[in-house]
């Protein structure tokens, strides 16, 4: 097996380092002067968790910096991570109102992990004050950043809150599984230590469903919610696939975040095969820990890929290569991955990806990592509530503002409802359920922090992201698709 | 948390921060949605005869990107009638008892006076503030600045007023005026409660160089326009401490002009207010803007360990005392960290050409390249025997905390202007040389 740890334990602290360093005082004021405090600000809007953005912005730059933390932990208590690993040029920086004065959006990302980072290295208790219990109990299973946004917002709420996770630590994905030159443990641990400082409960190490039955806790608790997010890589389905050398996505990821750096086992030829975020974490990954080649193998085209533009640049930039309209069809090697045997695919009439005839031919690795997205946990989900209605896709069905399932007492949030998509959104599901939960035990849900307009908050995308969350580049493809006109510049 | 809640003469509101009587005091409808959003008072916009404004009524001071960095106005009073705005504070009192709202007044005659203090006891409001300082309009009609840049006139109106004053009486002074102590003073004879200060400041902001008016123009022509905004700040708090430090006035503060956020805030505090009141930045940013500042001064009186904000109150009125008393035989000197230097040379420039002539420009010798210096390039150094220790270079540094002033060791005794002419008359110390 050729998969060993290839770089030093400095070069590595170098070429994994968080790419985005923090703002200096200086260019935090610069950067938050910049910003014009809209009114209704469109950038609130794009934030699926409704933080007031210009509100903590205005507060960076009159030097309250714990005020501006404050701000934003109380819409997003995961608003560190959120700030380090959020897509913002679709969500927040892409709704700024700086993008139609033809100038760069206001840096809202680096601002709130400036903010954030202000309270965290300086212990700063920016929820001072417990809320008053109310008497009830819920119950959170799994720890990602779904259950912890709930978590935060119940026990503001007054609720007894206990979290089970099955791994050693929460957090979930931010803990295990977010490129590390974007997020590390330590910031995502920190937050679970922000979570229980609010009165959480979390019981680490307990699989439910195996440790622990779900019955019980359904008989224990007044309200379930599910933040268990998805399941192990999808398989190739090609010979070969149990060779040595070949590893999920998910695997290689968690290797990275449970071990030094330096004895992180990579090969020397890299192949990773799909073109989600996913695969591009693992490639540039791969590259940052001392891969010679690392090269991503896509089916589709270049105008195809699912992963975010920037992520795209990340890759190219690290020196990544791409075989795009290529898939495996083999994995050779004797014991041990050699090589891949390949074929080139084209789209066909319809727009989807073929085999072109005669294209085969094989290429060298020395380790192949599966990145073709998670599986859904449909079997676990079935075991632990059989009731549960699922859609098509394998995600559960709920009531969109509330997270309600059919089953009365279960609400839901983050990857496991939505299939897959942000933190941002795992956290927002995880608040939207946690105020279900209240609602549905005869709670009172107060509005956000933002103060409306005289005309108040309608329905559309006015008022808070929370509420109505507006996606930029799908509203606004939707509305130039409506006027069937193309987007200029 | 610390306790925001003031008392100023009498009116008690939970935070210091009040609306002052401008458009964002225009309506109860303002006023609810003042309250909810966060402050703690609102002064109404000012009651009088329904007056009638002209259409185009703003300017500003535009510096950079910086919008709004001053702001002047031509408007009057409020251009509701008196029934309006009473029924609409006694509106407000019953929805916020706990807050305060205070009635401002302008009026001419004795009888009138008495019937607006009265109608403002009625319904309900806290107190009244009565409005000598509109410079625009209202004067040229006897009343605003007319009587605030006249003592005596002052003292007679406020006597008046306070033959029928069953609630507290602020007096609302003009900065339009040399001595500010002196309406000041005359506030206080007559017997007023508290003074607030200051009242827009005479201008003209900018001037139209196609049709050569200056702006707001109403069908080409203008006329001056009381000023406000961030830029008045510092007007506001020299003529502040100037109040509050005088025995002869000895009454409670509400300080206004310029103020935006928290520090602002603060910083009148510490200059002797015990409210503050805000226009520019609401008409600006709206009433959203005062959650910062309760937040912010929440969080600076917890860092100070004060308890209540008024402990903040005055802190730094004993700081300003006459020239004469500063000591001549104290030194500071400014000194440039190379790390941090970026190699502008503004310092250089700003000393050679605007001051003592006190930064050479030295090869790097050793001091390595800071961040955007170019190799061979010579860089800004302080001449410590030339530097005056004036600031100039390190209020023109581009680099947060760059070039900081440091204290030099002069091994001298204390020595005021007043100790050294007391001293030299005495015969007991030389006269210090003038500067070559
Ligand atoms: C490689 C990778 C990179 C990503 N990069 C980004 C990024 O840059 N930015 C971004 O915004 N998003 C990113 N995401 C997506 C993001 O991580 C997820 O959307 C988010 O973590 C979903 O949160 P969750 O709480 O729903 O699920 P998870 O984070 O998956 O958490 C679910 C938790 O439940 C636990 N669990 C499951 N079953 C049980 C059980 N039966 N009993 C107890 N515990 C259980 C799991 O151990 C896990 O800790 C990335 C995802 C991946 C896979
Ligand atoms: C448009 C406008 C109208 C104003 N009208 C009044 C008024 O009716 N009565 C009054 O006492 N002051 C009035 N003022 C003055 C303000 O109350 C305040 O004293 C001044 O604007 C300084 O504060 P600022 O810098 O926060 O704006 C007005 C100011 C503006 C800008
Ligand atoms: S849209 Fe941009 S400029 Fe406007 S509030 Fe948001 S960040 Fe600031
Ligand atoms: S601010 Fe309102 S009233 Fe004034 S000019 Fe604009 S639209 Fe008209
Ligand atoms: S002004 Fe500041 S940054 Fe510019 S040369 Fe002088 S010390 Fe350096």
């Amino acid at each position: 097996m050729t998969l060993k740890p290839r770089i030093t334990a400095e070069a590595a602290s170098q070429s994994m380092a968080e790419i985005e360093p923090k703002y200096r005082p200086q260019e935090a004021k610069v950067e938050a002067d910049r910003c014009l405090y809209c009114f209704d600000a469109p950038c609130i809007m794009a934030c699926p968790t409704g933080i007031d953005i210009p509100g903590f912005i205005k507060k960076i730059a009159t030097h309250n910096l714990t005020g501006a933390a404050r701000v934003i932990l109380e819409s997003n208590i995961l608003g560190a991570s959120c700030a380090r690993v959020c897509p913002t040029s679709v969500l927040c920086e892409g709704a700024c109102v700086m993008l139609d004065r033809d100038e760069k959006p206001i840096k809202i990302g680096r601002l709130q992990r400036y903010a954030t980072d202000h309270v965290f290295d300086n212990k700063i208790n920016v929820f001072p004050v417990k809320a008053r219990p109310n008497g009830r109990k819920a119950a959170l299973i799994g720890g990602g950043p779904a259950s912890l946004g709930c978590a935060a917002e119940l026990a503001r709420l007054g609720y007894q809150v206990v979290i089970f996770e099955k791994k050693p630590e929460a957090g979930g994905l931010n803990t295990y599984g977010i490129a590390y030159y974007k997020l590390t443990p330590e910031v995502s641990l920190a937050e679970v230590n922000l979570v229980k400082s609010l009165g959480v409960e979390i019981r680490t190490g307990i699989e439910v469903g195996k440790d622990i039955a779900m019955d019980k806790i359904l008989a224990e608790y007044d309200a379930v919610f599910l933040g268990v997010g998805l399941g192990n890589t999808l398989k190739l389905d090609i010979p070969g696939e149990d060779k040595q050398g070949v590893v999920e996505a998910l695997e290689f990821i968690d290797w990275i975040h449970t071990r030094p750096l330096h004895q992180v086992p990579v090969g020397e030829r890299v192949a990773v095969i799909g073109c989600g975020n996913t695969a591009i974490d693992a490639v540039t990954q791969a590259k940052r820990l001392g891969a010679k080649e690392a090269t991503i193998i896509y089916r589709r085209g270049e105008e195809d890929m699912p992963a975010y533009e920037y992520e795209y640049e990340i890759a190219k930039k690290d020196g990544c290569a791409f075989l795009f309209h290529t898939a495996p069809v083999e994995v050779i090697g004797n014991g041990s991955v050699t090589a891949l045997k390949l074929v080139k695919t084209r789209n066909n009439a319809e727009g989807k990806a073929e085999v072109v005839p005669g294209s085969e031919f094989t290429k060298e690795f020395d380790m192949v990592i599966k990145a073709l997205g998670q599986q859904k946990q449909v079997s676990m989900l079935k075991k632990l509530v059989p009731d549960l209605a699922l859609d098509k896709a394998g995600r559960v069905v709920c009531d969109a503002q509330t997270g309600q399932t059919n089953v009365e007492k279960v609400f839901v949030g983050g990857d496991a409802r939505n299939g897959g998509r942000e933190v941002v959104n795992a956290v927002a599901e995880g608040k939207k359920a946690a105020r279900g939960i209240h609602a549905w035990l005869g709670g009172q849900v107060t509005a956000g922090p933002v103060q409306n307009s005289r005309l108040g908050n309608k329905d559309g995308i006015t008022g808070s992201g929370f509420d109505h969350p507006a996606r930029v580049p799908e509203l606004e493809a939707a509305y130039y698709q409506s006027k069937n006109e193309v987007r200029h510049g | 948390m610390a306790d925001l809640s003031v008392n100023l003469a009498g009116i008690k509101s939970p935070n210091p921060f009040w609306v002052a009587s401008a458009p964002p005091a225009n309506t109860a409808y303002q006023c609810h949605r003042a309250f909810e959003a966060g402050w703690g008072g609102v002064v109404w916009k000012t009651i009088g005869d329904p007056i009638v404004n002209v259409s185009s009524r703003y300017s500003s001071l535009d510096i950079g990107g910086n919008r709004m960095v001053g702001f002047n106005n031509i408007e009057l009073i409020s251009d509701r009638s008196p029934e309006t705005n009473f029924r609409e504070i006694a509106e407000c009192k019953k929805r916020w008892p706990n807050h305060a709202v205070i009635a401002s007044l302008m009026t001419d005659t004795r009888e009138n006076w008495h019937d607006y203090m009265k109608r403002s006891v009625d319904c309900g409001a806290d107190g009244v503030e009565l409005n000598f300082g509109c410079p625009h309009g209202m004067c040229e009609r006897g009343m605003g600045s007319a009587v605030g840049q006249n003592p005596d006139v002052i003292e007679a109106i406020v006597g008046w007023v306070m033959e029928v004053a069953e609630i507290p009486v602020i007096v609302k002074l003009t900065p339009n005026i040399t001595d500010i102590t002196r309406p000041a003073r005359a506030a206080k004879r007559a017997g007023a409660d508290a003074i607030s200060l200051i009242n827009t400041i005479n201008s003209i902001t900018q001037v139209n160089l196609d049709n050569f008016c200056p702006e707001p123009y109403v069908q080409g022509y203008s006329t001056h326009g009381g000023y406000c905004g961030p830029a008045v700040k510092p007007i506001a708090l020299n003529m502040l401490q100037a109040c509050a430090s005088d025995p002869q006035v000895g009454l409670p503060i509400s300080g206004i002009g310029g103020i935006g956020n928290w520090k602002d805030a603060a910083e009148f505090i510490a200059l002797g207010a015990t409210s503050v009141q805000v226009c520019t930045a609401i008409m600006h940013y709206g009433f959203r803007i005062v959650e910062d500042m309760i937040d912010g001064l929440n969080d600076y009186l917890d860092k100070k360990g004060m308890a209540s904000v008024n402990e903040l109150r005055g802190r730094a009125v004993k700081s300003v005392d006459k020239w004469e008393t500063l000591n001549l035989n104290y030194k500071r000197i400014a000194d440039i960290n190379y790390d941090k230097c970026i190699g502008c040379n503004l310092c250089y420039i700003a000393c050679e050409d605007g001051a003592h002539q006190a930064i050479d420009l030295v090869d790097e010798g050793g001091r390595g390249l800071g961040p955007g210096r170019l190799p061979g390039k010579k860089i800004p150094q302080i001449n410590v025997e030339h530097c005056v220790g004036c600031n100039l270079c390190s209020l023109v540094c581009p680099v947060e905390n760059c070039i900081t002033m440091v204290d030099v060791e002069t091994k001298k005794p204390h020595m005021s202007w007043k100790e050294y002419q007391t001293k030299l008359a005495a015969g007991e110390i030389e006269r210090i040389p003038a500067h070559p």
